[in-house]
């Protein structure tokens, strides 16, 4: 109790302090206090709920997950039909959300660190240009910048009869007002041996840099890891790919009538919301890169100069390994912040987690407290879980003092 | 040694000091710093050709567009249609009263204004350091000045009343975050005085309550506010929808405003928190003399990002239906007389500049005030 009041009064001179200002007893009565107070807003918040949801006819309970959804969804990763239950439809939603913020975080990383490293370039135009982009998007309101990508940018493109493709003739790729057409790998038998390969690539690359560095601990050889994984991860899928004979079609978009037909299409809710929350995190991540690298003392860098380290193995093993430690816990709370943000998603019509279940199927089934109280466990969930694992890594990388 | 200057037995030393020679040309001036900070090494030249490529495709056309290419005055979509036009500034023009006020009644605005001369007559003495009386001066801004707002917006008790519905744009944006800004401080420096406190159950709650609010969306919050909150209140009682998404607002920041504060009071040193109770202090006159000033003063550039970032969320509340700034503008792009193809793009590009004032503006205040307190707490 080292805060709370102490026994200081002079006029308390001999024998046991009143019990109003003994520290104890003070906080266990304000304790007490705050329990009934939480208490009650809890219990009377609850019983007006009920009596609330009684008079409007609202159902409660969980049933309504393995009724008929009824409704059509844009972008499904799984099998989803009208038909499909509320639970299927949550699933989508939840599935969509995870996706986005998965790629967001790994382009939002890239273009972070890039630009985070721009900004302490020796170039003047490349020093400036980053800071322009990094105060830029910073200040002005992702939900804007979602919008502006959406209705600014991507409902402007021609749409597919105007971009002056010729009817019925396949291309690549074509950009225009209903998505991004790329073309679309159809898996044939066999197909699953490139996974597999691909798995076994990547086992080989970890096994590898393992058997590596524990070679360097004991004899002090260097091994090229990076190039000979490298290697192995694109020469083992791709041998594979032509040993089983080219197991996957491919099959291109082409103008068809008022549409584009074949391929695959990637929507421009995905593409808007996928760059606003790439670039706009990326903004607050190359400012976390730039501080932790210009943490890193200059007499490291001095240090490892004069060991006769080479500027890339300077940076390598001496600067990133320590401005790691400063950039990862920040880091973190992007990645959490990020995936919050994907939520925004319901101002453009992507179909995430809160805009299929916390707006259609709460609409649809009216179960307010239900339905909100799923969404933010998940995200509370999706939240603990990032910050359990970067907590981890974060302890990884710490620095291991005497 | 004397006389070695009189018997120079080195004749080809020199005996009077060579004068300074200036330095090599390409070294100093416009050469110099074109050298150092373009074409330094190889790889930097070829960079720097590289963007000033990339910059000249991009700058020309963004420069037409927002200026040269632009339709200043109009009165409807016929005056932004056509091939090579740029920026639609007539829509902004034709819109601007609505982006400031929403749909208050015109008559009417000017208690609006008379608000905002009210606000920044309080908030520029406040601002400038050198500006004596800020006891008072902060007496008015934080008990005063809502009072006065209050009833100058809503027109209670003596003025024409104007429901909170009919309020919009730059006003609806500035009230919620202003509200979000006052409530959300002192709730922060209790939650973080929470957390850090030796009762278990006051801990506990601040934990549970913090981590709650940051664990989830604001969107999510704000949807609950506006869904759930009348749930779960007496059937008779009607909350302003306005108000409903104020308390989702402030309680959701007053959490991340407790995590920047909590930083502050772990970085005062123990010795500090001992000397005010050696010096027989209570627990709040401890914090607020002694604590409190020192650890909000390490934090300012903390807590003025978390401002900045309940700025710039304040545009969330388009989605549960309230027309903020973003909102409004969003919803004049379906007004038939100004469809056109730039209608998005300059209403978006008017909101997105305003936004940035008022970002860049107090990141800038921030940066100067940080460094005017920086009275040496840095290890």
């Amino acid at each position: 109790m080292a805060h709370t009041d102490g026994v200081a009064d002079g006029t308390e001179d001999s024998g046991r302090a009143s019990l109003l200002y003994d520290p104890k007893a003070r906080g266990l009565f304000f304790q007490a206090v705050l329990i009934i107070v939480v208490a009650y807003l809890v219990y009377s918040g609850i019983s007006n709920a009920a009596g609330n949801l009684a008079r409007a006819g609202i159902a409660s309970g969980f049933g309504f997950f393995e009724e008929r959804a009824g409704f059509e969804i844009g972008q499904t990763l799984i099998h989803y039909t009208n038909d499909s239950t509320y639970f299927r439809a949550f699933l989508v939603g939840l599935l969509n959300t995870l996706m986005v913020s998965a790629l967001g975080i790994l382009f939002a990383t890239i273009i972070g660190f890039v630009v985070g490293l721009a900004r302490l370039s020796r170039n003047y135009l490349i020093r400036k240009l980053a800071t322009v982009y990094v105060e830029t998007l910073r200040n002005i309101p992702l939900l804007l910048q979602l919008l502006f990508w959406y209705k600014a940018v991507l409902a402007v493109l021609p749409n597919p009869r105007e971009t002056g493709l010729e009817q019925g003739t396949t291309v690549l790729w074509t950009l225009n007002n209903r998505g991004l057409y790329i073309p679309r790998l159809i898996p044939e038998a066999g197909a699953s041996a490139i996974l597999i390969a691909v798995v076994i690539a990547i086992a080989l690359w970890v096994v590898i840099g393992m058997w590596a560095s524990k070679r360097q601990m004991k004899t002090g050889q260097q091994f090229p890891t990076f190039l000979t994984g490298l290697g192995i991860f694109i020469v083992l899928p791709v041998l594979t790919f032509f040993l089983t004979g080219m197991p996957f079609d491919v099959e291109f978009s082409a103008l068809q009538g008022f549409n584009m037909s074949g391929g695959t299409v990637i929507r421009p809710e995905f593409i808007a919301l996928l760059l606003g929350l790439s670039l706009y995190t990326a903004s607050f991540i190359a400012e976390i890169v730039r501080a932790g690298i210009l943490a890193v003392a200059k007499g490291q860098t001095e240090a490892a100069y004069a060991l006769g380290l080479s500027p890339n193995h300077t940076s390598r093993l001496v600067i990133i390994p320590q401005a790691m430690r400063v950039i990862i816990p920040p880091l973190t709370s992007q990645y959490l912040n990020l995936t919050k943000n994907s939520s925004l998603a319901v101002a453009i019509g992507y179909p995430d987690l809160v805009a299929v279940f916390g707006g259609t199927v709460l609409n649809q089934t009216g179960q307010a407290v239900e339905v909100i109280t799923i969404t933010m466990l998940v995200y509370l969930t999706i939240s603990l879980l990032t910050s359990a694992f970067m907590n981890w890594f974060n302890a990884r990388v710490a620095l291991v003092e005497r | 040694m004397p006389g070695i200057e009189n018997a120079n037995p080195f004749a080809y030393v020199s005996t009077e000091t060579i004068p300074q020679s200036p330095p090599p040309t390409a070294e100093k001036g416009v050469a110099g710093w074109l050298k150092k900070n373009l074409f330094a090494t190889p790889r930097d030249t070829v960079l720097t050709i590289i963007v000033a490529l990339i910059l000249l495709w991009l700058v020309p056309p963004m420069l037409n567009w927002l200026f040269f290419d632009a339709v200043w005055t109009g009165d409807g979509r016929e005056a932004c249609l056509g091939e090579h036009v740029g920026a639609c500034w007539a829509f902004v023009e034709a819109k601007f009263g609505q982006f400031m006020y929403g749909r208050y009644p015109v008559e009417l605005r000017w208690r609006v204004d008379l608000t905002g001369i009210l606000l920044i007559a309080g908030l520029v003495p406040i601002a400038i350091p050198s500006v004596p009386y800020k006891r008072e001066n902060a007496l008015y801004l934080l008990v005063i000045f809502p009072v006065v707002a209050f009833m100058l917006l809503t027109g209670w008790p003596f003025l024409e009343p104007v429901e909170t519905t009919r309020w919009g744009g730059l006003l609806v944006t500035l009230v919620v975050a202003i509200v979000g800004i006052v409530v959300s401080f002192p709730l922060g420096i209790l939650l973080a005085l929470g957390r850090r406190s030796n009762l278990p159950i006051v801990k506990t709650m601040s934990i549970i309550f913090i981590e709650f609010w940051r664990g989830v969306p604001l969107i999510t919050v704000l949807f609950m506010s506006s869904v759930m909150l009348p749930l779960f209140l007496p059937a008779d009682v009607s909350f302003d929808k306005l108000l409903r998404a104020l308390i989702g607002v402030a309680l959701f920041s007053s959490a991340y405003m407790a995590e920047v504060i909590r930083g502050g009071l772990q970085a005062i040193p123990k010795g500090q928190y001992e000397a005010a109770n050696a010096m027989a202090l209570t627990f709040w006159q401890g914090m607020r003399l002694i604590i409190l000033p020192q650890a909000l003063k390490l934090v300012i550039p903390g807590i003025v990002n978390t401002f900045i970032g309940l700025f710039k969320d304040t545009s969330l509340v388009l989605i549960i239906g309230i027309f903020d700034l973003l909102g409004i503008v969003q919803q004049n792009f379906t007004d038939t007389n100004w469809i056109s193809p730039a209608t998005p793009a300059t209403g978006l590009v008017f909101a997105a500049f305003v936004y940035f004032i008022f970002c860049f503006g107090m990141s800038r205040y921030s940066a100067f005030m940080e460094q005017r307190l920086d009275t040496g707490h840095k290890r």
